[in-house]
């Protein structure tokens, strides 16, 4: 049920996520937080049962944090990344799949821009400019096929991703009070805003 | 006094010594020489063909230069069949990050695998290392052009110029007071690669490294220094190139032609008045 979803501009990505963790009748939380930051440029927004989501997250930001110890403090591509992080699920695929449902968004110096990667749970790959997992796909992509253009700046990336919470907020049968926003840039990943702080406990 | 811990690899000499390592090494100073040179605009690498029978098929791929993925190469200096074993480990771990990352693999850490490969044998199991000794040739995004050198005991070093195999020593001190001579020329001109391409070692700029041309020209005339006939010839020698050509890694190993083009560049170079002697020679 969960909602994530994310936007590419000119510089970087926006990755949005609601942050609620429910299951059946019960909302264990309602500030989770599932957008892991995986290196010094690049997050993963991860949708599907807290347990895959916090393994896979955590399994992917360590593996990748080794990468770098071991080569000289090399910055692996966000394109690398996400292909890294597809393998991961298609080896486990026929063994033990991780039921996750995944937006990877990461910014390279090398060529200055961001990039948007979308995998689900049968580790099927594809880079979008921008892109839902979930039944969020079902309210937002219609919006962000009409708004979205070539060269946006940051702030016309939030207030796409502000529309499409609102259409969730409104129009969603679940309620989803509160939702996460990341952006990375070449500044890195920072939290834009949250409706809940996830340190709270 | 070495006898008694020679024969065994994975034994060190009261001196601190692996032996058979360094018996390993000594054989490579048979082969054929090797020579890598880096310049601006790509890699050379220029070998020696030792042709040990006039009986031997003319063959079809190089004994000396490989590809090992579409931007990595290297030359070989040692025994052929140890080198082939090296050579399929090298091809299949490139493959193996590239089908994890569907990116190359950065070249360092190619060679690295390769080296740590190679160390295996000099600590356990009881076999003997490999009696190869590679220069490796690559190019990826983050450092650009590189130029490594491995050897038997696993050990492995970034330069921009070096020569392995035969007269080596030779080889090495003339690349060290041609190599980039329009900056001061007294000063190192090895380094030990810790990844920054661009470090200045003591004045010698990047801007004094050579162009493909001029390092083809003179990597001829190394070879010239290290190899025992007194006349070079396009068939014992093979130059190989690697350059970009529209972002995309080329190999290059070139034709009888364009080799001896550079061999009587390097000739005319050398003795102007003996020039025109030797463009009437074929």
């Amino acid at each position: 049920m969960d909602s994530v979803f994310g936007v590419q501009f000119e510089g970087g990505v926006i990755l949005a996520a609601d942050q609620s963790n429910a299951r059946s009748i019960l909302m264990y939380q309602s500030n989770l937080d599932k957008i892991t930051k995986l290196s010094s440029h690049s997050a993963l927004a991860v949708s599907g049962p807290n347990a895959d989501l916090v393994n896979f997250s955590e399994l992917m930001a360590k593996n990748l944090d080794l990468y770098e110890i071991s080569n000289n403090g090399l910055k692996l591509s966000t394109h690398g990344q996400a292909n890294f992080c597809r393998g991961e699920l298609a080896t486990a695929l026929r063994k033990g799949p991780y039921q996750v449902n995944c937006l990877l968004g990461g910014y390279d110096e090398s060529t200055g821009s961001g990039s948007l990667y979308w995998f689900d749970y049968l580790a099927a790959l594809a880079k979008v400019n921008y892109g839902c997992q979930g039944y969020a796909s079902n309210f937002c992509l219609s919006i962000m096929d009409r708004d979205w253009k070539e060269g946006l700046t940051q702030d016309e990336a939030v207030a796409i991703v502000d529309k499409c919470i609102r259409e969730l907020q409104v129009r969603f049968l679940i309620s989803q009070p509160n939702f996460i926003i990341k952006v990375i840039d070449k500044d890195g990943v920072r939290t834009l805003k949250y409706g809940a702080d996830p340190a709270d406990n | 006094m070495a006898r008694r811990y020679d024969s065994s690899t994975t034994t060190f000499s009261p001196e601190g010594r692996l032996h058979q390592v360094e018996y390993a090494i000594e054989a490579i100073n048979n082969a054929g020489t090797c020579i890598g040179i880096l310049a601006k605009d790509g890699i050379v690498m220029a070998s020696e063909k030792l042709v040990s029978s006039g009986l031997l098929a003319p063959s079809k791929s190089s004994e000396k230069t490989y590809k090992i993925s579409q931007h990595v190469a290297c030359n070989v200096a040692g025994l052929t069949a140890d080198a082939n074993i090296l050579i399929d480990q090298a091809r299949l771990r490139a493959g193996r990050y590239e089908y994890q990352y569907c990116e190359p693999i950065p070249v360092e850490q190619l060679v690295e695998l390769v080296c740590n490969y190679k160390q295996a044998y000099t600590q356990y199991g009881g076999l003997r290392p490999f009696g190869v000794a590679f220069l490796f040739a690559g190019y990826d995004e983050h450092y650009g052009f590189q130029l490594y050198q491995s050897d038997p005991s696993g050990n492995y070093s970034g330069w921009k110029a070096t020569v392995i195999g035969s007269n080596n020593q030779a080889g090495k001190s003339l690349l060290k007071n041609e190599y980039g001579v329009t900056s001061s020329s007294s000063e190192e001109k090895e380094e030990e690669k810790e990844g920054e391409m661009k470090v200045e070692v003591d004045g010698v700029e990047e801007t004094s490294m050579p162009d493909i041309k001029g390092a083809l020209r003179l990597a001829v005339k190394v070879l010239n220094k290290t190899m025992d006939a007194t006349a070079s010839s396009s068939e014992k020698m093979e130059l190989y190139v690697m350059s970009l050509e529209n972002g995309q890694v080329v190999h290059k190993i070139l034709n009888k032609d364009e080799a001896q083009k550079v061999i009587d560049e390097v000739e005319a170079e050398a003795s102007p008045a003996a020039a025109g002697a030797a463009a009437g020679d074929s």
